[in-house]
């Protein structure tokens, strides 16, 4: 309902970040999704994070493909730029954009539909180039857009609304991108803001490519009894591996659990995460157990939720094309045009 | 020996040069064609190369001419046959009267032999082997053996030839003087035992002062470096390849620094052209300069993406680096087969500007007017090249760079100017031109706006309004326009006296027509030119159109594409617009061009 404006309610009890802004500054427009939706949920909770972080608004990027999931950018972060693209091809706006100011945040949504089937060559593109951004798969396992048909998320067995059945085996985001050279993969569900947020924020806090697939149910077309991927079906098989906490630069380092279940890694603006093993024989940054394990549940009809996977060590695409500090976007000319007694002296040995 | 009585020929006469590809022969023909080059003559050379990387027949053709004409002669003067597969053919392409020379290390038997054409033998492989250790070594050098027999068949001076053989191996002494040892070898077999010079020779001119030797690809690069382009995005397809290849060396000269050896410019090998494409509008959208170089195939893939960028009005500099179409059609060979897909790119009602360079110094000049259009008018804009000017090394004009050059940026907001906006609307046409006013991300809060390709109203609000939606239909139009007024103006050459006919033409038949209208000119046939440089056509192309009473359109494709554009863009009754074609793949020659003209003329006007 774009044609509704939004009111804004400011009143003086709302608590501000350290840039002196409040939740309602990191919100958008008027979702237009289906009440229920599990989508405006994970809207809800960037709010939550970028507001949390105090992340300057316009040094944000929002971008997305096409679907359902490829709306929400419209509708938090209003003060960011955004840009929603072709079906499937964020990925490589994102990188474009990326490589052109290497200085601002990235975050891009997009869903099981765009991601998994005309999307899945750029979205392992650009895990294997890893690229400095967050990415969001809202994942329902169906197309809604256009109606219900079923998409490469789903799973064998799953029934449609109307009683059709998946016959074929579903790609899965998280064991894809962990083959395809993701340095932060995680799982998390719709309905559980407070998994989800920190996640979001060490999300943001990743120097290189970082993927959250969120479970999110769509109440229109798949959250119907005989859905793998519906609300009633999420909460029951959903297993938190394990548990993320963030910790900003400047914050000190209070969150303590049991010995030997706390593990602290530390990302390259200074902040950390603290994770908190549910599985004691989870290990979150070997990527070949993560991958068995993950699998192992997946197999079992379980979701395994958290920070599954991450790694720091990994060079990102900037770092790999040595491009320099400043963004590329706006290096005055005279740094770029090598001027005409280089070019006469560059043309010699073509005379 | 028929030769022997035909009429001395200076800085005339067209070699073909028949090859086995991945010998080495490339360096050796390179070598050969500069020599004329250096000596002050002009010359020109094209290859014919197979989309194969080892074992396959290839053809390198140099025409040297006193006039300065750099298109296919159409003649073959004298043969080199280093390709026993083909050796039959390429006897049959000599012209009455030429030569051929072979190796004759394995002699040729008569049966093959023409009355009209001298055979000349040379025993290329025994003396290599003779005198050359190593299988690699041998096949290498028996290239620059044949070098050395030219030299002297043709009157190369020796000493240009080895100041090159310095410049290019002038790393490896060792290299230098094994080089010059196999041309000498040639140089001295054919004083020897061949009558030398043959009626046709070279002889030092000063033709060539301030040209260069360059392919367009090689230019086009350059081009982005000094257009100010960061970022360059693609995916490797023949003949557009050696564009970012030159982009990435020329960056690596210019933009790296001598300590840090950090890049103020990235290339990113893109997946797809579908991805390449992304990342040029995902660039250009945040701020940068970006490029893509591809070929037909890589627009067909690319068009729902151009699409997007211009409903979205996002700066684009494509290069299509044309070959022969459709489908994976020939790789290597050169066509003009991409104009209307380049003009008209995507679903829905779109246009694009498109620049049609002549030649390497045109791609250079013209890739900086590409960015500069491009950001001016927040539009993809594409540079229509093609493999004969991309891949071949052409005689043309060093580029030229003015120090007082800025990159026009078009209409970008500063966060000072959002500061004082009190509403940024980026879809707001305020000062009439159907060019809006854009914001970079990360500027300015103010600036921030939602891009999308589906419908949007003046503030970037998605709309699915019908009002809505046909004035910014509308404003794209007038944009259009707008450009018009902006691209580069088409070069018209007018006949000394007042002429009912005209030609039009494009791109890389440049050459030819002009050689052909010189051609008809003496016959008595008078004609105006006009070479188109850009889409969409100028008031210029419509006075054209209006003044001439019949107009032959000449074109590299086999529908007229040109000519479709200009019925389907210009006020002009079809009829009077006829097409001449060529198109095999082949760069185009002179005479068949006048063999048409006159042809069309003798059976009147058209119907």
């Amino acid at each position: 309902m774009t044609y509704i404006a939004k009111p804004r309610v400011e009143y003086p009890g709302l608590t501000r970040n350290a840039l002196g802004l409040s939740r309602r500054d990191y919100e958008g427009a008027l979702s237009t999704l289906c009440a229920g939706c599990g989508h405006d949920s994970v809207t809800a909770a960037i709010v939550q994070a970028c507001w949390e972080m105090a992340l300057p608004p316009h040094r944000m990027v929002k971008l997305s493909g096409i679907g359902c999931s490829s709306k929400t950018p419209a509708y938090f972060v209003s003060q960011a730029h955004g840009i929603n693209t072709v079906h499937g091809r964020m990925p490589s706006v994102a990188t474009g954009a990326a490589a052109a100011n290497r200085h601002l945040s990235y975050l891009g949504v997009s869903g099981d539909g765009d991601s998994l089937s005309i999307g899945l060559g750029q979205f392992c593109h650009a895990m294997r180039r890893n690229v400095r951004m967050l990415y969001i798969i809202e994942n329902n396992g169906v197309y809604g857009l256009t109606k219900g048909q079923f998409s490469a998320s789903a799973d064998i067995g799953s029934k449609a609304k109307k009683g059709e059945v998946n016959l074929q085996p579903p790609i899965d985001p998280v064991l894809t991108a962990l083959a395809a050279g993701a340095t932060f993969v995680a799982r998390s569900f719709s309905g559980d803001k407070a998994q989800l947020v920190p996640l979001i924020k060490a999300a943001l806090s990743h120097e290189g490519f970082a993927l959250i697939d969120v479970l999110s149910p769509c109440v229109t077309f798949n959250d119907h009894e005989d859905s793998t991927k519906s609300y009633a079906y999420s909460r029951q098989f959903y297993h938190p591996a394990v548990h993320t906490d963030f910790i900003p630069p400047a914050d000190e380092i209070r969150a303590r659990y049991d010995e030997g279940e706390q593990m602290e890694v530390e990302l390259h603006d200074g902040s950390h995460i603290a994770l908190r093993k549910v599985e004691s024989d989870y290990d979150p940054t070997d990527r070949d157990a993560a991958y068995v394990k993950i699998r192992q549940r997946i197999l079992a009809g379980e979701w395994l939720t958290g920070l599954l996977y991450v790694h720091t060590g990994r060079q990102d695409m900037h770092a790999l094309n040595q491009t320099v500090h400043e963004p590329l976007a706006t290096l005055p000319f005279e740094t770029l045009c090598p001027g005409a007694a280089a070019l006469d002296r560059t043309l010699d040995r073509y005379r | 020996m028929p030769g022997k009585n035909a009429p001395e020929r200076v800085n005339d006469f067209t070699l073909k040069l028949a090859n086995v590809n991945g010998t080495g022969s490339a360096s050796a023909n390179g070598l050969l064609m500069k020599s004329f080059f250096r000596m002050g003559i002009p010359v020109s050379g094209k290859n014919y190369f197979p989309s194969n990387i080892q074992g396959l027949p290839t053809w390198y053709e140099i025409r040297v001419c006193h006039e300065g004409h750099r298109a296919r002669s159409g003649r073959v003067d004298l043969a080199v046959a280093m390709n026993a597969q083909t050796y039959a053919r390429d006897l049959a392409e000599v012209s009455p009267g030429g030569y051929l020379l072979y190796d004759s290390t394995w002699p040729r038997s008569h049966v093959l032999a023409r009355e009209d054409v001298t055979v000349l033998g040379v025993p290329f492989a025994q003396m290599c082997n003779e005198a050359f250790d190593g299988v690699r070594t041998r096949i290498l050098m028996k290239n620059m053996v044949y070098v050395g027999t030219l030299a002297a068949l043709l009157d190369i001076d020796m000493a240009v030839i080895e100041q090159l053989a310095k410049d290019n191996f002038g790393k490896k002494p060792g290299l230098v003087e094994a080089n010059m040892k196999a041309i000498r070898l040639g140089w001295d077999y054919a004083r020897e035992h061949l009558e030398c010079p043959l009626p046709f020779r070279a002889a030092p001119m000063q033709a060539t002062g301030g040209m260069v030797m360059m392919d367009g690809n090689t230019t086009a690069g350059l081009g982005c470096v000094y257009a100010g382009a960061t970022v360059g995005a693609w995916y490797p397809i023949t003949p557009s390849t050696s564009l970012m290849d030159a982009y990435r060396s020329f960056s690596a000269r210019f933009r790296a620094d001598p300590d840090t050896r950090e890049r103020r410019y990235c290339v990113l090998q893109a997946e797809d052209e579908l991805a390449a494409i992304g990342m040029v509008l995902g660039a250009s959208w945040a701020g940068a300069r970006a490029f893509t170089p591809t070929s037909g195939p890589g627009i067909s893939l690319m068009s729902e993406f151009i699409g997007y960028g211009y409903f979205t009005e996002i700066p684009a500099v494509i290069f299509d680096v044309q070959r022969v179409g459709p489908s994976t059609g020939l790789p290597t060979r050169t066509q003009q087969g991409d104009i209307t897909l380049a003009a008209y790119a995507s679903h829905g009602d779109t246009r694009h500007p498109v620049l049609f360079p002549a030649d390497p110094t045109e791609c250079f000049e013209m890739a900086v007017q590409a960015f500069d259009l491009a950001e001016r008018l927040q539009t993809p804009v594409f540079v229509l090249s093609d493999l004969d000017i991309g891949m071949n090394d052409w005689m043309c004009r060093a580029p030229q760079w003015d120090d007082a050059y800025r990159p026009d940026r078009g209409k970008v907001l500063s966060a000072a100017e959002l500061e004082r906006v009190e509403k940024f609307r980026r879809y707001a046409d305020p000062d009439g031109d159907g060019i809006p006013w854009r914001s970079l991300p990360g500027v300015h809060p103010k600036g921030a706006y939602f891009t999308r390709g589906s419908g949007h109203n003046e503030a970037a609000g998605y709309t699915e309004d019908a009002g809505d939606y046909e004035r910014l239909m509308e404003r794209l139009k007038r944009k259009f326009a707008t450009a018009a007024r902006l691209v580069p103006t088409p070069v018209l050459h007018r006949a000394d006296k007042k002429a009912s006919l005209g030609l039009i033409s494009i791109g890389s038949c440049d050459d030819a027509v002009r050689e052909a209208r010189d051609r008809l000119r003496r016959e008595g046939v008078r004609s105006d030119y006009l070479r188109i440089r850009a889409f969409p056509f100028n008031d210029e192309v419509q006075s054209f159109l209006d003044e001439h009473e019949r107009i032959f359109v000449i074109e590299q494709n086999r529908d007229g594409q040109l000519r479709s554009l200009l019925v389907n863009e210009c006020s002009v009754d079809g009829r009077r617009l006829e097409s001449i074609l060529h198109y095999d793949g082949l760069p185009m020659a002179a005479a068949p061009l006048v063999a048409a003209v006159r042809e069309r003329l003798s059976k009147g006007a058209a119907a």
